[in-house]
């Protein structure tokens, strides 16, 4: 298939993806940020928003504050901000119609009935109910679209490609998290203690729709050190790094069978998931949460570049 | 000016073509109509030829309209339009071999050679170069328009990249989900099989070395193009790769696509990309649309392009008027279709019959396109006129006159109900190694408004399913 | 007039460079008073050097390098024997001179290069007096300034500015001429040093007009002469960009910087027979 196709299959994914994430920072900042200020934070949390999301830098030049209404504003339909979910909306439909027959039907129906939503979404003044409700809708987007892959693509290199997309951006996503957050998962910030750590906690995991799960993996009230395992080590845990690199390498292997020949993109990969495999959590404490997690995002990019030049250019 | 009804004749008359279509209109009550319009209306934007406008957030999606009455010919008027057809683009052909090669029309006096030197489309690359197979326009459309029961004039050869067949296929497409009923009164020919026919041509013009299933694909300038749903429509149907020029690749001479498995070896381009924008190395440099290094692999034999480079000579306004001549004299027949009567301002004589005509006349440059630099003389007012005959008087070489045609009408459902309209008909010709083929019909462009002869969908224009009846 | 010729084009990329293909046009054919008698063309890449004729009779050279690639390099040198012939060229013609009439992107007029041309001509009597004409006018009106990074910008904006590269001043004088009805083409080419000629030692470009009775006759207005035997023709075309002696594409290669050292001298010993 064209390097090219293959290009737009995997971003057409990744940027779907991607905004169903700024949907559920949002989501998930919006609640912490209603708590009473005795529950909630240092009332940073609209800043901490703006880093999970990866564009400090253009929101710093684009507003002063980091208050509600500039962060929903720019992480939603601002559109000079690239990675805001209207353009990752866009961006995912300019990418699919470039390569509109490469997707079924039931694809493409997601992506352009989403973006013709969209446009009604922008021109809308949002309450806070209104704008609950499109954040909503955008995970939603990102369901359809995901199902109508799972549901009709067929098995070959379009939909490995179109994989390898969501469990990079995923794999990403989930370690900017960790990234932003680590410090309240750290032991040393135990003892500042309560109910105002244990609400940064949960907001970490309803970030990636895991409150629950963590119940039914652990059985117990929520810890910061199984927070952490839940999210990087458990692979039962489909938004875990170790998930995420498990179909990575999967998909790979897939396409290196197919192609009869592996590459730097297949090694790099299953390197990352032995790593993964062999860990503890608690070695990653004691060797630092915060630089395993900047080696991790420093890594999953590397494996993005390297998958770029075997197979993409 | 009364013009010829397709279905009426002079009005008074029933035409036989549409005994069955008239009395179905009869039955059919405007509700019925206008329904299945909007049904017709939905299908189309379902599926895509809504997205063929995009990007620009103030343009909503645009949709050519379209009209669900067809327009219907009978096997012997299509069998002679299709004769005069295969006989223009044969001509075509054989004058492009002959431009760029001994340039015999040239030394008889067929055709002043300023015309064709001077010309831009005129592309010296390609003198004295082979093309494969000898063939050079692969795809043409050819505009025709119809006076009367027997005549079709020509009038505009497209030798470059012509478009709109895609428009062709789905109109048939969805008449006949909306209108089985009609189609069972009917026995009309099939237009479904031209994506084989065109695939078939391509793969007949693959370079001698090529392997015996050469790799072929579409070359589109990208999503923005207004065309991009066709060629992404075309190389669908086809079953070959659509890639943009960033997707290919000429390393000494030869062109690769860029693969996830490395590069593979591409044999023929159907390119819709214009020769301006084709090859940074050779002719616009800053072209981005294109492949550099493509040109070089073209004359080096080792891919064929279609069209050839340098059809553009063919279907300029001022090499159209010589048509009739250069018909006869590569055919050594008479032309089965006419061209419109053109006056060549260049000449004398004909300048001062335009100049005192001017009212009466549609002038055209030479040069112009999209009707652009155009005076049609009975709309123009006084000053506009005035202006034409100082640009005529100044530079006549730079232009054409002709008469303001009565085009043919076909009924059309439009709000006042079912009414005569202007049309005009694009039949696509392919020209392969193994000989012409031209699908029965081609794509009817029709003027909605009540009077106009302007069938361009920028102005207006829509578009009906045209019926070539087998029987 | 015994000339050396050594060139060389350099490129330097910050970013790599990749899938880099090149169309030279830097290698002169002879024809009468024009005779070449050494010409070595070397690109510093591995690839292979394709030599074809373009279709104005330029002997064309092209080649491809995968890269990546921080540096090129094209190497030129070459020795030609030359007469002063008045500026007359007398060669194999491949295209029929009407072709030249043409207008380009670079050559097209607007009102003012119309009127100057029209101007210049009056008065003059034959076809060769008129494009002598056309010459002092434009070596008066246009200043030539040197090259050095500079880029074309096409005739109606050069004359408007009234200062201008040399391929502009050529682009002038052509489009002048060709509304005057007379085809005219661009040379590229070089032009060794010389008493009297401000504009030499090195590459330049000037124009040939199709001039009744007498066929291609070179005009240099930069130096305000027809080209003598200092003039060493190398390409022609309808244009800079038709006749450019390097054409290249590449992908990467960001942050390009070009060095170029030419020179064109007279070379020891004169032509023996002459």
């Amino acid at each position: 298939m064209l390097s090219r196709t293959a290009d737009s299959l995997y971003w057409v994914s990744r940027y779907v993806e991607r905004a169903e994430y700024l949907a559920r920072i949002l989501d998930a900042t919006t609640r912490l940020t209603n708590l009473p200020t005795t529950y909630g934070g240092a009332g940073t949390e609209w800043q901490s928003a703006v880093s999970t999301a990866g564009c400090e830098e253009t929101f710093a030049q684009a507003y002063g504050e980091a208050n509600e209404r500039n962060v929903c504003d720019f992480l939603t339909f601002n559109p000079d901000n690239a990675s805001s979910i209207r353009n990752c909306l866009a961006l995912a439909r300019s990418n699919a119609r470039a390569v509109r027959t490469a997707l079924t039907s039931e694809m493409w129906d997601a992506l352009n009935t989403a973006w013709l939503e969209l446009q009604r979404f922008e021109k809308t003044r949002m309450d806070r109910e209104e704008f609950a409700r499109f954040l909503d809708w955008v995970k939603n987007v990102s369901l359809v679209f995901d199902g109508s892959a799972y549901r009709t693509m067929l098995r070959d290199d379009s939909y490995w490609f179109s994989r390898l997309g969501v469990y990079l951006e995923r794999a990403d996503n989930t370690a900017r998290i960790l990234d932003v957050k680590y410090h309240v998962l750290l032991p040393a910030d135990e003892q500042v203690g309560g109910s105002l750590d244990y609400f940064q906690w949960t907001t970490v995991l309803r970030e990636v729709s895991a409150l629950t799960a963590y119940h039914w993996v652990y059985r117990e009230a929520v810890k910061p050190i199984l927070v952490a395992d839940l999210l990087i080590l458990n692979r039962r845990m489909p938004r875990s790094l170790a998930a995420c690199y498990e179909n990575i390498s999967r998909f790979l292997d897939l396409l290196g069978d197919a192609y009869g020949r592996q590459g730097p993109s297949q090694r790099q990969a299953r390197k990352t998931l032995a790593g993964l495999s062999n860990t503890k959590i608690d070695d990653i404490f004691v060797h630092g949460l915060h630089e395993f997690i900047e080696d991790f995002i420093t890594e999953n990019n590397r494996l993005g570049n390297t998958i770029f030049e075997q197979y993409l250019q | 000016m009364v013009a010829f009804d397709e279905m009426t004749g002079s009005g008074a008359e029933l035409r036989s073509a549409y005994t069955a279509l008239d009395r179905w209109l009869k039955e059919t009550p405007a509700e019925t109509l206008a329904l299945r319009r909007s049904q017709a209306e939905l299908f189309f934007r379902r599926i895509g030829i809504t997205f063929a406008v995009y990007g620009d957030e103030e343009s909503t999606e645009r949709l050519i309209p379209f009209d669900i009455i067809p327009r219907v010919l009978t096997k012997p008027e299509w069998e002679k339009l299709e004769k005069g057809l295969r006989q223009r683009v044969t001509a075509l052909n054989m004058f492009l071999a002959d431009v760029y090669g001994p340039k015999e029309c040239l030394k008889a006096g067929i055709i002043p050679p300023d015309l064709v030197y001077r010309n831009a489309c005129y592309q010296l690359e390609m003198v004295d170069f082979k093309v494969p197979h000898g063939i050079y326009c692969h795809i043409a459309g050819i505009d025709v328009v119809r006076v009367d029961p027997d005549t079709f004039y020509v009038l505009e050869d497209n030798a470059r990249t012509p478009s709109g067949v895609s428009y062709m296929l789905e109109n048939r497409e969805v008449m006949l989900r909306l209108f089985p009923e009609l189609f069972a009164m009917h026995r009309v020919a099939p237009v479904d099989n031209y994506p084989d026919q065109l695939l078939a041509t391509l793969r007949s013009v693959a370079p001698r070395s090529a392997p015996s299933d050469p790799n072929i694909c579409l070359l589109t300038p990208g999503q923005y193009n207004s065309a991009f749903y066709e060629h992404s429509f075309l190389a669908d149907k086809l079953g070959i790769e659509l890639v943009e020029g960033s997707d290919l690749l000429v390393k000494d001479d030869v062109v690769y696509m860029r693969t996830t498995q490395g590069p593979k070896r591409v044999d023929v381009i159907y390119r819709r990309i214009n020769d301006d924008f084709l090859d940074p190395l050779v002719f616009r440099g800053d072209s981005i649309l294109g492949v550099p290094g493509i040109v070089g692999a073209y004359k080096a034999g080792n891919v064929t392009l279609c069209n050839a480079i340098g059809t553009g000579v063919a279907d300029d306004k001022a090499v159209y008027s010589y048509m009739p001549e250069i018909v006869k004299f590569y055919t050594g027949e008479e032309p089965i279709l006419k061209n419109v009567p053109t006056w060549r301002c260049r000449e004398p004589e004909a300048n001062a019959y335009v100049l005192d005509n001017l009212e009466k006349l549609v002038v055209k440059e030479v040069n112009g396109s999209g009707g652009y630099g155009m005076l049609v003389g009975p709309h123009a007012n006084k000053a506009q006129i005035e202006a034409f005959r100082r640009k005529l008087k100044a530079s006549p070489e730079g232009f054409i006159a002709q008469p303001t045609l009565a085009l043919s009408t076909c009924p059309t459902f439009v709000a006042s109900g079912v009414a005569p309209r202007h049309v005009d008909l694009r039949p696509y010709v392919l020209s392969g190694a193994n000989g012409i083929s031209c699908v029965p019909g081609g794509l009817t462009r029709v003027a909605l408004k009540e009077g106009s002869l302007v069938v361009n969908s920028s102005q207006g224009g829509g578009t009906k399913d045209t019926w070539v009846l087998d029987a | 007039m015994r000339i050396r010729i050594s060139h060389a084009i350099s490129y330097e990329y910050a970013e790599p460079a990749r899938h880099i293909t090149q169309i030279l046009r830097l290698t002169p054919r002879d024809h009468d008073g024009q005779h070449v008698m050494s010409w070595r063309i070397e690109p510093s890449v591995d690839g292979r050097l394709r030599a074809s004729q373009d279709a104005h009779g330029n002997i064309v050279h092209s080649f491809y390098d995968e890269g990546p690639i921080s540096s090129l390099s094209i190497r030129i040198d070459g020795l030609v024997e030359t007469l002063d012939l008045a500026g007359v060229v007398r060669g194999s013609e491949r295209v029929p001179c009407e072709v030249y009439r043409r207008d380009t992107l670079l050559t097209g007029q607007d009102d003012a290069l119309r009127s100057f041309a029209e101007e210049a001509a009056t008065g003059a009597g034959t076809q060769l007096s008129q494009m002598h004409a056309l010459m002092a006018a434009v070596s008066d009106r246009m200043d030539c300034v040197e090259a050095s990074g500079r880029r074309g910008v096409g005739a109606a904006a050069a004359f408007a500015a009234q200062k201008a590269i040399a391929q502009d001043i050529a682009h002038v004088f052509m489009a002048c001429a060709r509304h005057l009805g007379l085809p005219a083409r661009y040379v590229s080419g070089y032009v060794a040093e010389a008493a009297g000629l401000p504009h030499a030692n090195g590459a330049h470009a000037w124009a040939e007009v199709h001039v009744d009775d007498y066929g291609w006759i070179g005009f240099d207005c930069a130096n305000g002469l027809c080209p003598i035997d200092t003039h060493v023709r190398v390409a022609v075309g309808l244009d800079y960009a038709d006749a450019a002696p390097v054409r290249g594409s590449r992908q990467g290669g960001e942050g390009e910087s070009l060095n170029v050292i030419v020179s064109a001298r007279e070379s020891e010993g004169r032509f023996a027979n002459q």
